[in-house]
Order: structure tokens, then sequence, then C-alpha cells
């Protein structure tokens, strides 16, 4: 059985939604990250006394999720619901594939260490 | 036991001082009459001179009359003043460097503090042993500077120094007058923010306090001086500056423009993002700078009087105006009103307010605010683009432009009715030609703010440099001019 990373970027107040809806689906544990980037949404403006400046990188929130690749699509799935506002600037999903895993503690591999 | 002996002893405690008082007044002169010394009394309430009941047909007192009014400290006045004095230092420390402070990057915040702390120091010091005697000394006879008689403080006590105040004790009057000279080259700092190194600036407001400082503010506040046309009936223009739009704002504010073009602008500056680091503290300083300037303005009447009263009316009038309409030119303007936006209304109507606070009613302050609200707002966010100059915080923007128009609308909107005083030396000209006398104040303060500060700026960057090297200020003046930081995470 093969193990897949799901790298989800999206928007920071959508964070408690996105992990409710993965953990009903049986996701067990994340990594998350506070980022910051841009992609086709545009940054905004800030104005002090008249002078003005464009930021252009956006605060996101990045998941890390390692899972086996049979609860790929649900996690997917789950994150697309929950992560969703229709406006741009809701994020993406990458799936990668992932080599090997291994809990610390016990030495487990593969799909028993996640 | 104790305590029926005290009781016991205290009647004739009493009895003897009473009766050393009555052989002292006798060996040293006449009696004071019970009118004379309830007038003394009245004079008190009335922030009058407690020996006017005392003086004879030629305006001479008898030798040795005397009452118990006479050259002591009103209990209010000293209370009052103590409080305004500590309300002055408040807006410098922390207020100034906050509002300063929060409006840098955050690579430079300590850099704002040290300096106004520096300031605050070398100002003392400078004020102890050569300031006072400078601006309110009179034994130069001098229209342009004081004199040597209280120099390090040379009796400087309790007393009151009529010259000033009746009632107020003269130790305070100079800690008052002080924190007015701490917070004016503190000001400047403003302007030059994130580029200057801290050894440079030291030795520019030592210089500056000489050549600028002093001889201005005992031109328009000292008992002789030249522009002080309340109380100097000889004074050469007799203008009015109520708590220091010429003195503090203008000076500070013509100063800051000129050393912020002799310095050039910051790295970077109109191509790199400069935002203020914490909105936060900026608010904050916005907020003791209002709460402290009541000691600014309404201390400056130095009593607890109406005039007082009324400064502190005005003051609250104006800088709630401002504020406001500041506010609504940027909405107006952006389709958004902002917090700088307001902090800096807040700012530009105490500093318009200043010269006027105790000479106006409350309906001209209404439209001092509504001036202060516009005028500076467009230097800041218009002018200062046109001609790129780098006035970082706005020094020029906010103090010479409010500091210049409060000073201006102080000649038109003056009137006797708030202020008796208007009424000594000035009847022939408020209300009527009071602005150009203004207006002559406001040239003579301008040519030796920029001369003043262009002289001495060029010569520290001949002999020392103004600036530190590129890769300091990259790295921010926190770590390379004080080696600390001011977040530490």
């Amino acid at each position: 059985m093969s193990l897949k990373k799901i790298e989800a970027i999206i928007k920071p107040f959508k964070l408690e939604e996105v992990k409710e809806a993965l953990t009903e689906a049986g996701i067990e544990g994340m990594t998350v990250t506070e980022v910051k980037g841009f992609g086709r949404q545009k940054g905004h403006t800030e104005i002090y006394r008249g002078s003005e400046y464009t930021v252009d990188f956006l605060p996101k929130v990045k998941l890390e999720i390692i899972l086996g690749a049979s609860v790929v699509d649900k996690a997917v799935q789950a994150i697309i619901k929950a992560a969703k506002t229709g406006k741009i600037g809701d994020g993406k999903i990458f799936v990668l594939p992932v080599e090997e895993a291994i809990r610390i503690r016990t030495e487990d591999k593969g799909e028993k260490a996640i | 036991m104790t305590i029926q002996s005290l009781i016991g002893w205290r009647p004739v405690l009493v009895l003897s001082a009473l009766m050393v008082t009555a052989f002292g007044a006798i060996a040293e002169g006449p009696e004071p009459t019970l009118e004379q010394r309830v007038a003394g009394l009245e004079a008190y309430l009335g922030n009058g001179d407690p020996t006017a009941a005392l003086k004879d047909d030629k305006g001479n007192i008898p030798d040795g009359l005397t009452t118990a009014s006479v050259g002591v400290a009103g209990p209010a006045h000293n209370a009052w003043m103590m409080v305004s004095t500590a309300l002055v230092l408040f807006m410098t420390l922390p207020g100034l460097a906050l509002f300063y402070g929060g409006l840098v990057r955050s690579k430079n915040v300590l850099s704002v503090l040290a300096q106004c702390l520096g300031i605050a120091g070398l100002v003392t010091i400078l004020w102890w042993a050569v300031g006072y005697s400078l601006v309110f000394g009179k034994s130069f006879a001098s229209p342009f500077l004081g004199g040597t008689e209280f120099l390090f403080f040379k009796d400087v006590t309790s007393a009151p120094n009529t010259d000033y105040a009746y009632w107020l004790s003269q130790n305070v009057f100079s800690m008052f007058q002080m924190t007015f000279a701490i917070i004016t080259p503190a000001l400047i700092v403003g302007a030059i923010a994130e580029r200057m190194k801290f050894s440079a600036i030291m030795l520019f407001v030592g210089a500056w306090m000489f050549i600028v400082y002093f001889p201005l503010a005992h031109m328009v506040w000292g008992i002789t001086g030249l522009m002080n046309g309340v109380w100097n009936a000889d004074a050469g223009i007799k203008a009015i500056d109520f708590a220091g739009g010429t003195v503090v704002h203008m000076s500070s504010g013509w100063s800051a423009l000129v050393l912020c073009m002799i310095l050039g602008p910051r790295i970077g500056f109109g191509k790199e993002p400069m935002p203020p680091h914490s909105m936060v503290l900026c608010m904050i300083g916005t907020g003791i700078l209002w709460v402290g300037w009541y000691g600014f303005n309404a201390g400056s009447a130095l009593a607890a009087d109406g005039v007082a009263a009324n400064a502190f009316c005005t003051t609250t009038l104006a800088t709630g105006v401002a504020a406001f309409v500041w506010a609504v030119a940027e909405y107006f303007d952006k389709g958004k009103a902002s917090v700088l936006g307001f902090c800096s209304g807040v700012v530009a109507g105490l500093v318009t307010i200043t010269p006027a606070a105790g000479f106006v009613t409350p309906g001209s302050a209404v439209l001092i605010g509504v001036a202060a609200g516009i005028v500076p707002w467009f230097f800041c966010t218009r002018v200062k683009k046109w001609f790129k100059y780098d006035d970082a915080l706005d020094t020029f923007g906010v103090h010479a432009v409010g500091g210049t128009l409060g000073a201006f609308l102080t000649g038109v909107l003056a009137t006797t009715e708030v202020n008796g005083a208007l009424s000594t030396n000035l009847a022939d000209l408020v209300g009527k030609t009071l602005y150009v006398e203004q207006l002559k104040a406001i040239g003579l303060t301008l040519v030796l703010s920029i001369v003043g500060t262009a002289v001495i700026a060029l010569a520290i960057k001949a002999l020392f440099g103004l600036r530190p090297n590129t890769e300091e200020e990259r790295e921010g003046l926190d770590v390379t001019d004080h080696e600390e930081k001011g977040y530490i995470y």
C-alpha cells in the first residue's frame, strides 16, 4: 500500500472547518504552518498618510497530511468542501507520492507509522 | 502621657511663635492694615500681584511693609503646575516616543526611544546650567537673550519669580518650561527618523538649543523678549504665542524640514515599502500626547484660573474636530478613514490650537480645528509627494504647517473677551492688525530656524558625518547604534 502526501494551501479563517472535516473523514494527524504567498488573487494596498504600499504576499495556512493512497480522494473532497468560498484566493491542493514514513518512538514503518 | 504633654505644650509654643512674629514685625517695619492683608489674599484668588495694595501713590512699597501673601507660592498654583509639568514630560516620555516609535520599521523602534530619552537628559543638563537663565533671565536687558542671574539655578527657589507668575514657585516654573525645551528638539526626530547617527543627533540638539531654542524662547516668552507682545510693553514685534506655536512647533517643524533635506532620504525611500511597524503603539502615543497636552496648553496659563479653563476647553474642541476632519478628508480622497489619519488629525489639532488656546473663544477653536484637519493633511499627502523630501514621520507636515497656521489664525481670532491680559499692551491691535505682528513673528521664527539648522547640520556633516553607513542603515539603528533589539521572539 503506497503513501501519499497532501499539501493544501487554504485561507487562514477556514483552518478550523477543514480540520473538523478531515477528522470526520478519519484523518488522524496533520501539520499546519502559517505561510505567505500569492496566486491569481491580487494582494491589497495599504496607505499611511498618503504613502501607498502594495502588499503582494497574503497570509495563508499550509496543511501537510501523510495518508494511505486509498483515503486520498476522501480527504481531498473533505478539504474542498470545507475550504471553498467560491471566491478567488481559496487556495490549492497538491498530492505527492511519499517514499517512506517512520514513527520515531516505535520505529514502525509504512502505513503503520501514520 | 505623651499626647497629654504634647497638648499641654502646644499653646505655649504657639504663643511664643506669635510673640516672635509680633516683635519681628515691629522691629522690621510698619504693620499692614487688615485691608492690605485681605487684598493680598484676594490677589491670590485673582492671580494678581499681592503687593499691589501695599504700594503708595508713586508705586513704591514703604520699607519693611509686607504681608504673609508676599514672596510665597500659592498652594493651588503649585499643585496645578506640578501636575502640568508632569503631563508635559509625559508627552515626550513616552507619548511622542511611542507615537514616533510605532511609525518606524521594527528595526529602528529603539533608536527613536533612545533619541527621545537622550534629548530629555541632555536638555535637562543644559537647562539647569545655562538654558533657563538665557531664556528667562533679564540681566542682559536684551530682546534676544535673557541673562546670567539664574546660571546653575542660582536663586531658583520655591519663591515666585514675579516677572512671570506672582504665585508660582520659580523652581516649578523652571521645570515646567524645561519640559517644553525637551519636547521641542524631540519633535525634530520624526523627520530624520531611521537614518541619522545617535551621536550626530545629540551634537545637533546641543548646538540647536543654543542657536535656535534659547534665543527664540526668550524672544517670545522672556520678560524683555522682542516678540513678547502680551507682557513686554517695549516688544519690537507685538506678537502673541500662548503655549508655543512659534517657539515649539514652528521652530522644530521648519528645522526638521531643513535637517531632513540636508540628511537626504532613507535608503530605498520611494522604492521599498516603509510602513509603520505598529499602529497600536502609535495610537497609544497619540492618546498620551492628547492627555499630556492639557498640561502644555492649560498649564501655560501658569495658574488654574479662567484663562487655563478656556485653554482646556479650546484645546479639546480643536483637537476633536481636527481628528474627525482629517479622517473625513481621507475618506473623500481614498474612500477609507484610517487610524493613522485620526492620530495625525489629533496631533495637528493640538499643534494648531497651541498658540491660540488661551486667547480664542470655543467657536474660534472649532474653526481652528477644521483648518488643522485640512491644511496639514494636504501637506502630508500631497505637497510631500510633489517635492519628494523624506520627512519620515511628517514633523514638517504636522508641526511646521500646523504651528504656522495656528500662529497666523491666533492673530486673526484672539479676543480680549477670554483673556484680559491682551488689553494691557495690545488693546490697539487685538481684533485689528494683530495678524500683521503674527506674520512678522512667523517670518523671524522661519529665518532663525532655517538658517540656524542649516549652519549646524552642515558643520556636523563636514566634521563628523550625519549618517550611519549603508550597511548599518540597512541593518537598523537599534542594533548598530544601541546594540539592542526592540522585539525578541
